[in-house]
């Protein structure tokens, strides 16, 4: 018990603290100029706004794929169930590196794709994609073991009952794996919120238009702007608290109805 | 209604779950399928209830082919061992679901609904459960919610995959005599799978035993205990002595001494004696064909239970009345009343 505390005083309360205390070295109309500024407004609307569009995207994707992992038996199943496990592996500077140069306007996906008229590298697009990479194995590795667990005789009764697939996908399935599916979402985009690495290379990081919130941090810093980079910092916390604080509340509401056995 | 079911094949790979299976159930019958694991018993049900297809074979409910359709249009009740409750909807939504998700057409309204699930809850006798969720129930509650969820939709037959099978031993019994007088209230024709004779005996109107993806015997519990067709089926009903014999010419050996009983036409060769243990009669040394002597004795309820090393060194058990205790040591003579020989 007094271990548990020391430890996560020191490891995350404390540097917190910290946090919070070089923003009260801002007064409050420093501290709201910081926030309200055209630059600082859009790095975090497009961190987030990113963030959520990817964990959405990678919730309905993971899925997919986790339920291709668990109920279909392929040739080479074994290797997808491992490549899952590539970007949680991967130094995320390698992936941004990799990203941007299959995305770059001579790149294998960004050329078919400019000829479309799409442009991936250095755009908005670009730090989406970046983030579903990086969010993926958050929902396929919180889903799959649930997925494991859920017994296939269901399906089967819901089959006698008369049920059809849909019905059996919406009201059986779906509903089994809720609170699995919310904190798989809850991971992938606290992940993609904070993700730095492969996102920078793969930005462009124009500001106002493809720079996030954790890059104008660090750009903060190097010009020893250190209150204005806490002041930034600290609403990236308190959001960040604010929505997986609202999806922990979701998660518990969804497991409330299925009582763990 | 009556189910048809004509040559019935069905093969996992190189194993053979079905190889051959003909049955006839009536409209209205209890009907047990019983058999060891790995006897091709809830192959048959699955295929039956339309989860599972055969390589070969015809399935017909009522004359018309029931394989040209889905479980889905089966409209089939189907109990499975392990529930398989929906656990994220209370009592009351399990037992609904059937009923919710009909086409539009035919779907009940909602006060409708409410007054079958109460119905069946009723039926149960777990009305007061409704609200509770399936991890919140004992086991035999939860069969019993999955027996009245595949009612919901009045399904035209009742299957259930060795239903007590999870549950302890009291609980089951307590089951057994349960199904059996829902069966005489609803009188819907049901097939129940399962490898527990004593529940086979006790529960069905009629038994069909099965090894090895065969059926080896049909007929009622009273017929197939007395008048076994097979070897298996001696060996797997009731509890047997088994002693290895020698058929000859109107003759039976048995460790190099002829027997003083006749082969009833078992074939010429080497055969099997099956003899019950209660059909075993015990008398003085010198009074039957065999001769023993007595290793241990136990004695509860109506009978003692002997076990006796035989002349050439064979260890039987027998079932004796009470009155005439036995002690070890004794030297008895064993005279089988009633008999079977079966080729080995």
């Amino acid at each position: 018990m007094g271990l548990t505390l020391t430890w996560l005083s020191v490891i995350v309360l404390i540097p917190l603290a910290g946090l919070f205390l070089r923003t009260l070295e801002l007064s409050p109309e420093q501290f709201w100029s910081i926030l309200s500024s055209r630059r600082t407004l859009n790095a975090l609307r497009i961190s987030f706004g990113l963030a959520f569009a990817a964990a959405c995207v990678n919730l309905v994707m993971g899925t997919i794929i986790v339920w291709a992992l668990v109920r279909y038996r392929f040739p080479g199943r074994r290797l997808f169930d491992a490549i899952v496990d590539v970007p949680f592996a991967l130094p995320t500077a390698v992936a941004g590196v990799a990203l941007t140069a299959l995305f770059a306007e001579k790149g294998w996906l960004g050329a078919p794709l400019a000829e479309l008229g799409v442009k991936v590298a250095f755009t908005p697009i670009g730090i989406f994609v970046a983030m579903v990479f990086i969010g993926i194995p958050f929902v396929v590795r919180t889903v799959q073991p649930v997925l494991l667990d859920l017994d296939p005789e269901i399906e089967e009764a819901a089959a006698c009952l008369g049920a059809n697939r849909w019905h059996t996908i919406v009201r059986v399935i779906l509903p089994s794996l809720t609170p699995a599916l919310l904190t798989g979402l809850a991971l992938a985009f606290a992940r993609a919120v904070g993700e730095y690495g492969s996102v920078i290379f793969i930005a462009g990081n124009l500001p106002n238009v493809s720079e996030i919130a954790p890059l104008l941090i660090v750009i903060r810093l190097s010009e020893f702007r250190y209150a204005d980079a806490t002041a930034i910092a600290v609403v990236m916390l308190v959001v960040s608290f604010v929505i997986i604080f609202a999806v922990n509340r979701l998660q518990r509401w969804a497991r409330s109805r299925i009582p763990a056995d | 209604m009556s189910i048809e079911v004509r040559n019935l094949i069905k093969r996992f790979g190189s194993f053979t779950a079905l190889d051959g299976v003909d049955l006839k159930v009536e409209n209205g019958e209890l009907l047990a399928l019983l058999g060891p694991s790995g006897s091709g018993k809830t192959t048959l049900l699955r295929i039956i209830a339309g989860l599972d297809w055969p390589d070969e074979g015809e399935v017909a409910f009522n004359g018309e082919d029931a394989l040209a359709r889905g479980a889905r249009e089966r409209n089939v009740g189907f109990v499975f061992q392990h529930y398989a409750l929906f656990r994220h909807m209370t009592v009351f939504e399990n037992v609904a679901f059937g009923l919710r998700v009909q086409p539009r057409a035919v779907r009940k309204n909602e006060a409708g609904i409410r007054a079958r699930v109460k119905e069946l809850l009723d039926l149960v006798q777990l009305d007061w459960l409704a609200d509770h969720y399936p991890n919140q129930l004992s086991g035999g509650q939860r069969q019993r919610i999955a027996l009245a969820r595949a009612l919901a939709i009045e399904p035209r037959i009742l299957l259930l995959d060795e239903p007590f099978g999870a549950l302890d031993a009291k609980v089951r019994k307590e089951l057994r005599k349960w199904l059996r007088s829902l069966h005489r209230e609803i009188n819907l024709t049901s097939i129940f799978v399962t490898h527990d004779q004593e529940e086979a005996l006790e529960v069905a109107n009629r038994l069909v035993v099965m090894d090895k993806g065969r059926i080896e015997q049909i007929g009622s519990p009273g017929d197939i205990y007395d008048n076994p067709a097979s070897a298996f089926v001696h060996g797997f009903i009731g509890e047997s002595i088994v002693l290895p014999v020698e058929v000859a010419e109107g003759s039976v050996r048995f460790g190099g001494s002829l027997l003083n009983i006749a082969p009833d036409g078992a074939a010429c060769g080497a055969s099997k004696l099956f003899v019950r243990r209660h059909e075993m009669a015990v008398g003085p040394s010198g009074s039957g064909v065999f001769e023993g002597t007595v290793h241990h004795v136990r004695s509860f309820g109506p009978v003692q239970r002997a076990e006796v090393a035989l002349a050439g060194g064979e260890v039987i058990e027998i079932d004796a009345p009470r009155g005439k205790e036995l002690h070890a040591g004794d030297t008895v003579g064993l005279q089988p009343r009633r008999y079977r020989i079966f080729a080995a």
